[in-house]
């Protein structure tokens, strides 16, 4: 037997102080003031850190790393086996104390809105953060600013997410251990000295793209302080391409804005304008829809629309031309040729009648057509649709050019090649990093690591730990901008100050704090930066009241960029080298619809929000033509390798129908390593063939190396017609789901949507029919005015605190989203049309669901609502097997996160967060609803229309959701079920739904109706 | 017809010319008795017994573990989603309880109706039924997403003033479900009593003795407790009776109440209980010859039981058959779309397999029936019985998973596939009812000992 380690005392108590050791220590820290807390700090004891590591967990390393998404669900699973003992726990006393001074304007329970902007790339998405007690909850867009209208999109919606997510870096590092802010500004200090004496030319910031003009100032101040210094912003889905066209057309840099609600004829050259992230997508959205109101009858306007990949946006269009990508400038230029804006070149013989027909409409309607090209055409296209833009009057009417949003327009891909380049022969000592991730998403062929290995001294700001941050020194951990001062310009100019709504979770710094270290104190509050630049500029007198005002609006009034008079050369412009080879396989970059170019691969919402057409989530799928797939004898779920110029990649294939033939399109920003436990490793890394001569668009060899890889696709089935279904089955087309018709045909009978259709009476019932004397609560979607872009599907799980649930449990069919969108299709597999349905709970009167719960869980309100009772829910699933809508959800396992902290700061308090077990589903915000008519009741008043809007509808950017009371026949909402337009799904069920879609519309040109499927 | 009993006993059981008796030749009182009181108090456990025993535990065992994992996790280790909500659990709720109408037609419609040759499989036959029965009522408790909460759904005077939704099919199912249980329990075990009383007598060892002297509750077969007995007996098959057609009926609400299409059909209550029926017969045959056969009951369990349930299940395979003709026609008929495209997806979609075997298995391969040589061929009789089991298995995974994965909106389409829990615990419960049935045959008689006895002529006198 082994007798008792005699030094166990020894272990109880940590080890003895060396003094040698501290002295040692302190003898090192010469420069800057060293701050410690203890002497075991001093001695770096690893009791010290086991010490600081349970104290403050905060700064402790959350989470192993390496630990996968499995791994994480692995444990979710575990704790929630712990979940069930902590009831037999005896829980901490924890006393509820009230204010003891009330802080002003709070009362608990009533949330405060802040109006703020999100920076994204160079523009401002304004947004109205709700905040509870401190805790921002929600973003949501700001009705008042003028470039947002008050939709908001996906990234605004699920950026509140981002702020809490526990992944975000939190601590300050040096190689990977942890450090101080003021161990930096040593560091710094010293490096920054020895630039100093050749004035910088040793230092290059590498950044995002700047549209602050705060940060502007900072980046002329780091100039004038080291004038040899460069400073390069770079983003891998930058717009040189936008700004090439522009200096080829005008010879200058502009910015290109749109007026669609003057244009009578859209015309879009691959331009996704309807989708998240398009700069001034809130503003295009609004005005679209506004455009596309079928009682304009025929003012309505019409949309062309020649892509390369099906995108949302050109699902809504009258008639869609899918073509390669490097085939858009062809048509450009005959679409430039025949409205007299040089070109030259003729369409391919199977356009030329689609050319002849858009032509001779953009021509009768000269001064009221628009050209919108995509940031992904070369430059020569951009030049065209700005010769086309002047050459049919467009200019100052549906186009407006402005001087540039960003505030230092640059090449980016140039300036990155310089920079790369300028490593390579050791002219940079030290390189900032701030905001970018180079390591993960420079062009492949610039070996950004390994160039970047050869910098002396390299720091990086980032919010995250990435995969750049492996390869620096210095590590800072920034602030989301919910957490810090700052300012950014809307697309259209318009300057916003960001205000933070919470102290920095972490601790971090933000840019201007970061940036100002190398010019003044690294100690200076990002507040003093952005007010001190502020003061002076704004207009109007008194600048605290103006700055008040400012921050209160979410804007600075009246700083929209004024248009510009410049005049585009037209003709001439030459023909872009685009790899176009007519039998070569063309493989095109789009950015992901979700997660971006990358920068939101950990945002857990935008992974599991099925994307715009596909409906696919947690994937980027390689998208190919049927047809062509068939050639290649591919399948869904095959991998391919993708060879562009020597550089190899993998991805699944997922055949998508309307997808031109010959081509792939691949999404950058998934196969991240290090994005989190959320975001890594799931994907495929198409940055790895993606280099900077062919960033859009180039020729690869493919072949198939696998097979059976499996992808989460929420939704059963999209075709709506039965080309899927086996010959001589039951139409789907009989259930008249979708209602359409094309302008003329609705001019000529307004009541299409219900000829036809079996539509049982309100006496079809055994039972009484109930009557709403009070509120009767009903919704109706647009579907002519619905883009497709999901924003609501985000804002319904933010406001609804609804759980993430995984790739795996999506592939088993249980996604928890409230909302879903339904992409439907109708005709071949070439072009077919594509409808989009947004389907919340009906909320029926004759609601299926409430008749076979067994303990009447789910019960109708006398406002008719149909509530779910979660805490009375047994969970028998009954009610979601017979709802024919199917949107029931139900919590298989525990999905929900109780453990996280941040999460549980980042809920929504007035929603029941659910556990295992529990059926949920839409409420219509039944919170947001007993809000408003407690503020009535109090107010002795009935609710006001428009007072109780829903999540999804305040986030809708085309305003497509319409809620109300429809006991009020003046609501809006009343007003647009009375229209004939209105219908209701699986009307034959005598369900009544509450919730009522308004039939598509659509606006054909009369010349291609006979050809093209409709 | 001199063979033939005498006429104030069983007329209905004037066996046509050249069928094999109810009872085999040469048996008495005595020799009764011994043959299945024997079975249970002096023959030696074997090793045949054995093994199924620990087939049946080790299965019973997995269950255990299943369930386990299940109360932990929660129902998402299936392979349910949505829109299908229902997968596994309620598919063999409805197979289980269909098994178990067998034992009550047997034990009390055939009672009623005066069918003796019922007397020899109503023991095992209601054991069956009570075995069926449990593990059916183990499925809606565990399908349920917080299955601690189950006693909601019984109406019990809540402090919340709450009740059960009494316009839910799934609380009729409660309610059915229970009273057939307790029925089915009731009546398996007054049908005991006097046998417990015999086993008492025949038992050597005191212990033994003593239990089944317990369980005969101080039966002394006085002409008294003859007198209530068979009162009590009629009794309870007269309630048991309507249950047959009640319990099938009601769990056959829980589809047809609902508007999903397949499921929303008024075929539905005739349409279970013929198809409960069926697949009853056919475990009774799956039991009955191997326990005959390794019990040596030959002269109990005849030729006779075995084509009369062979019989029944071709009768009730036809009522099948003829729902489900009317269920595809009606799917046309009625001109609903949703109806018309739930059929052809049967027949063409994603599951058709399945239904193409259902059909193979339920109206096709029974048919052989008709023919008397395969009726009196036990080997062939198993066969089938296994057939039909299966087949009827698969008819409620269509009805379920079919209906429900491809319902109204085309979006909203989904696929079930089965995890391996779904199959632990499904083939748990098999095991579960296999142990049960062994451990039954070796400590209850498995023939019902006085009423075998009544088949005998000498029995007759004591009539008179």
């Amino acid at each position: 037997m082994k007798k008792e380690s005699p030094n166990k005392s020894e272990a109880v108590c940590p080890s003895k102080l060396e003094l040698v050791q501290i002295q040692d220590k302190l003898a090192r820290a010469k420069s800057g003031p060293q701050y410690w807390r203890c002497l075991e700090e001093l001695a770096q004891t690893d009791g010290f850190y086991e010490m600081l590591h349970r104290e403050f967990p905060r700064q402790a390393s959350v989470w192993p790393e390496g630990a996968s998404r499995r791994d994480f669900m692995k444990l979710m699973s575990a704790s929630l086996a712990l979940a069930g003992l902590t009831a037999c726990v005896k829980q901490p006393l924890e006393p509820i104390v009230p204010y003891v001074r009330q802080p002003e304007e709070i009362v608990l329970g009533k949330p405060l809105f802040f109006a703020s902007a999100m920076p994204f790339g160079a523009y401002a998405t304004p947004v109205l953060v709700e905040s509870h007690e401190g805790r921002p909850t929600k973003v949501d867009g700001n009705p008042e600013h003028p470039a947002g209208l008050g939709g908001s999109d996906v990234f605004a919606q699920a950026s509140i997410l981002d702020m809490y997510d526990p992944d975000r870096s939190q601590i300050i590092t040096y190689l990977g251990e942890m450090n101080t802010w003021s161990g930096f500004s040593t560091t710094l200090k010293g490096a920054l000295n020895s630039q100093k004496a050749v004035k910088g030319s040793g230092l290059r910031i590498l950044s995002h793209t700047v549209g602050s003009p705060t940060m502007a100032s900072l980046m002329d101040q780091v100039q004038a302080a080291y004038p040899q210094s460069k400073w390069v912003q770079y983003e891998p889905l930058n717009r040189d391409n936008v700004r090439a066209g522009a200096k080829l057309a005008f010879g200058q840099y502009v910015e290109t804005r749109y007026n669609l609600e003057k244009a009578d004829i859209i015309l879009t050259l691959d331009g996704d304008f309807l989708s998240s992230g398009f700069p001034g997508f809130l503003y295009y959205a609004r005005s679209f829809a506004a455009r596309r109101n079928p009682d304009l009858k025929e003012k309505m306007a019409r949309f062309y629309a020649i892509e390369s990949t099906p995108t949302n946006t050109a699902g809504k269009a009258d008639h869609r031309l899918p073509v390669r990508a490097s085939e858009v400038e062809q048509l450009a230029r005959a679409i430039a040729a025949g409205v007299g804006a040089g070109g030259g070149a003729a369409a391919k013989p199977e356009h030329q009648k689609f050319v002849a027909a858009l032509v001779k409409d953009l021509q009768a309607h000269r001064g009221a057509a628009v050209v919108i090209p995509g940031d992904n055409q070369p430059p020569a296209v951009h030049a065209l649709a700005h010769a086309m833009n002047q050459a049919l009057g467009a200019t100052g009417n549906t186009v407006i050019y402005t001087d540039p949003v960003e505030a230092k327009p640059q090449e980016q891909t140039a300036a990155l090649k310089e920079l790369v380049g300028e490593i390579n022969s050791g002219k940079v000592d030290l390189l900032l990093i701030m905001g970018a991730n180079p390591v993960y998403d420079a062009p492949a062929d610039f070996d950004f690591l390994a160039a970047m290995d050869k910098v002396p001294l390299r720091v990086q700001h980032s919010l995250y730990r990435d995969e750049t941050s492996e390869h620096v020194h210095w590590h800072i951990n920034g602030t989301h901008y919910l957490e810090e001062w700052g300012d950014a310009r809307a697309f259209d100019g318009t300057y916003s100050i960001v205000q933070p709504l919470i102290a920095p979770l972490y601790n971090g710094k933000s840019e201007y704090e970061f940036i100002v270290s190398l010019i003044g104190s690294p100690e200076t509050a990002g507040y003093d930066i952005v007010r001190k630049y502020w003061q002076g500029k704004m207009p109007g007198g008194d600048f605290d009241a103006q700055w008040r005002k400012a921050l209160n609006d979410g804007f600075v009034a009246n700083t929209a960029l004024a248009a510009k008079s410049v005049s585009a050369k037209g003709a001439n412009i030459p023909a872009s080298n685009n790899g176009g080879n007519g039998e070569a396989m063309e493989v095109i970059f789009r950015r992901d619809p979700m997660i971006y170019d990358g920068s939101r691969a950990n945002n857990g919402w935008l992974q599991e929000t099925p994307k715009p057409i596909t409906n696919l989530c947690w994937d980027n799928a390689v998208l190919i033509s049927p047809n062509t797939a068939n050639k290649q004898g591919l399948a869904t779920g095959d991998i391919i390798e993708i060879e562009v110029n020597g550089r190899k990649q993998k991805g699944p294939i997922w055949p998508q129908p309307g997808h031109p033939d010959n081509s792939i399109t691949v999404f950058l920003g998934y196969g991240r390593t290090k994005a989190g436990r959320v975001g890594n490793d799931v994907g495929f890394d198409f940055y790895q063939i993606r280099t900077s001569d062919a960033a859009w668009m180039t020729t690869a060899k493919i072949s198939k190396v696998g097979s059976g890889y499996g992808f989460a696709h929420p939704q059963g089935f999209q075709y709506i017609d039965h080309s899927d279904l086996p010959k001589g089955t039951e139409p789907l087309s009989n259930r008249h789901i979708i209602r359409k018709a094309t302008l003329q045909d609705f001019i000529k009978n307004p009541n299409f949507a219900h000829e036809g259709i079996e539509s049982p009476g309100p006496e079809m019932t055994l039972y009484t029919n109930y009557q709403y004397t009070e509120l009767k609560w009903g919704m109706t979607i647009d579907m002519n005015s619905c883009i497709g872009c999901k924003t609501c599907i985000v804002a319904c799980q933010a406001e609804n605190n609804i759980p993430v649930v995984g790739k795996e449990q999506t592939m088993r069919g249980r996604q928890m989203q409230w909302l879903r969108v339904d992409v439907y299709y109708e005709g071949g597999t070439e072009n077919p049309s594509v409808y989009y349905q947004p389907v919340p709970c009906q909320q029926c009167e004759n609601a299926p669901c409430e008749v076979v719960c067994p303990v009447g869980a789910t019960v109708h309100s006398t406002e008719g609502l149909n509530d779910m009772v979660y805490n009375r829910c047994v969970g028998t699933r009954y009610c979601s097997n017979n709802c024919p809508y199917k949107v029931r959800r139900f919590n298989f396992l525990l999905f929900q996160d109780f453990e996280t902290p941040q999460f549980k700061m980042m809920r929504n308090p007035e929603v029941s967060v659910r556990s295992r077990g529990v059926m949920e589903k839409c409420t219509y915000c039944v919170q947001r609803i007993t809000a408003g008519r407690i503020t009535a009741e109090k107010e002795n008043r009935k609710v006001r229309d428009g007072e109780v809007i829903t999540a999804c509808q305040q986030a809708c950017p085309a305003g497509a959701i319409v809620f109300g009371d429809l006991n009020d026949p003046n609501s809006r909402v009343a007003k647009l079920k009375a229209q004939q337009r209105n219908y209701n799904l699986l009307e034959d069920l005598n369900t009544r739904p509450r919730t009522s879609y308004m039939a598509v519309v659509q606006n054909p040109n009369p010349d291609l109706e006979q050809s093209e499927p409709s | 017809m001199q063979q033939g009993p005498e006429e104030n006993t069983v007329l209905m059981d004037v066996p046509w010319p050249d069928e094999p008796p109810v009872l085999g030749p040469g048996q008495t009182f005595g020799s009764m008795t011994d043959t299945i009181a024997d079975a249970v108090l002096t023959r030696p456990i074997g090793l045949g017994w054995l093994v199924g025993l620990a087939i049946g535990m080790g299965l019973v065992a997995i269950l255990m573990a299943a369930v386990t994992y299940l109360f932990l996790i929660g129902v998402g280790i299936w392979g349910i989603n949505v829109p299908v909500g229902w997968g596994f659990a309620i598919i063999n709720f409805v197979w289980w309880i269909g098994i178990g109408h067998a034992g009550t037609l047997i034990s009390a419609i055939l009672l009623l109706l005066k069918q003796s040759w019922r007397n020899s499989i109503n023991r095992f036959a209601e054991a069956m039924t009570l075995f069926a029965v449990a593990c059916a009522g183990m499925f809606p408790l565990l399908h349920m997403g917080r299955p601690w909460l189950a006693y909601w759904m019984f109406p019990y005077p809540s402090s919340m003033g709450v009740w059960p939704q009494f316009r839910s099919p799934l609380v009729w199912d409660v309610f059915a479900v229970s009273t057939y249980a307790t029925i089915s329990a009731v009546f398996w075990y007054v049908g005991l009593v006097p046998d417990f009383a015999t086993m008492r007598e025949k038992a050597s060892h005191p212990l033994t003795k003593k239990v089944y002297g317990m369980l005969g509750l101080g039966w002394r077969g006085s002409a008294r407790h003859w007198k209530r007995y068979e009162a009590l007996y009629i009794l309870l098959a007269g309630i048991a009776t309507p249950l047959v057609l009640s319990v099938h009926t009601v769990v056959s609400f829980d589809f047809a109440i609902s508007i999903v299409p397949g499921w929303h059909t008024t075929i539905f209550p005739p349409y279970f209980v013929a198809g409960a029926i069926y697949s009853g017969f056919a475990m009774v045959l799956v039991l009955a010859i191997p326990i005959r056969h390794f019990y040596h009951l030959e002269s109990m369990i005849t030729m006779r039981h075995l084509q009369n349930a062979a019989k029944i299940m071709l009768a009730t395979g036809l009522i099948v058959a003829y729902g489900y003709f009317f269920e595809a026609f009606m799917a046309f008929y009625s001109g609903s779309t949703y109806e018309r495209f739930m059929m052809q997806n049967r027949w063409f979609g994603p599951y058709a397999v399945f239904y193409w075997t259902l059909i193979l298995f339920n109206l096709v391969i029974p048919q052989v029936l008709w023919v008397p040589k395969i009726r009196a061929n036990t080997r062939w009789l198993f066969l089938i019985s296994l057939v039909i089991l299966v087949g009827m298995w698969l008819e409620r995974f269509i009805i379920i998973v079919t209906s429900l994965s491809r319902d109204f909106l085309p979006s909203s389409w989904g696929h079930y596939v089965a995890t391996r829990w779904d199959y632990a615990v499904f083939f748990g419960t098999i095991g579960f009812f296999t142990a049960a049935i062994f451990i039954f045959i070796r400590i209850m008689p498995a023939i019902s000992i006085f009423e075998m006895r009544t088949l005998l002529p000498e029995a007759e006198v004591k009539a008179k």
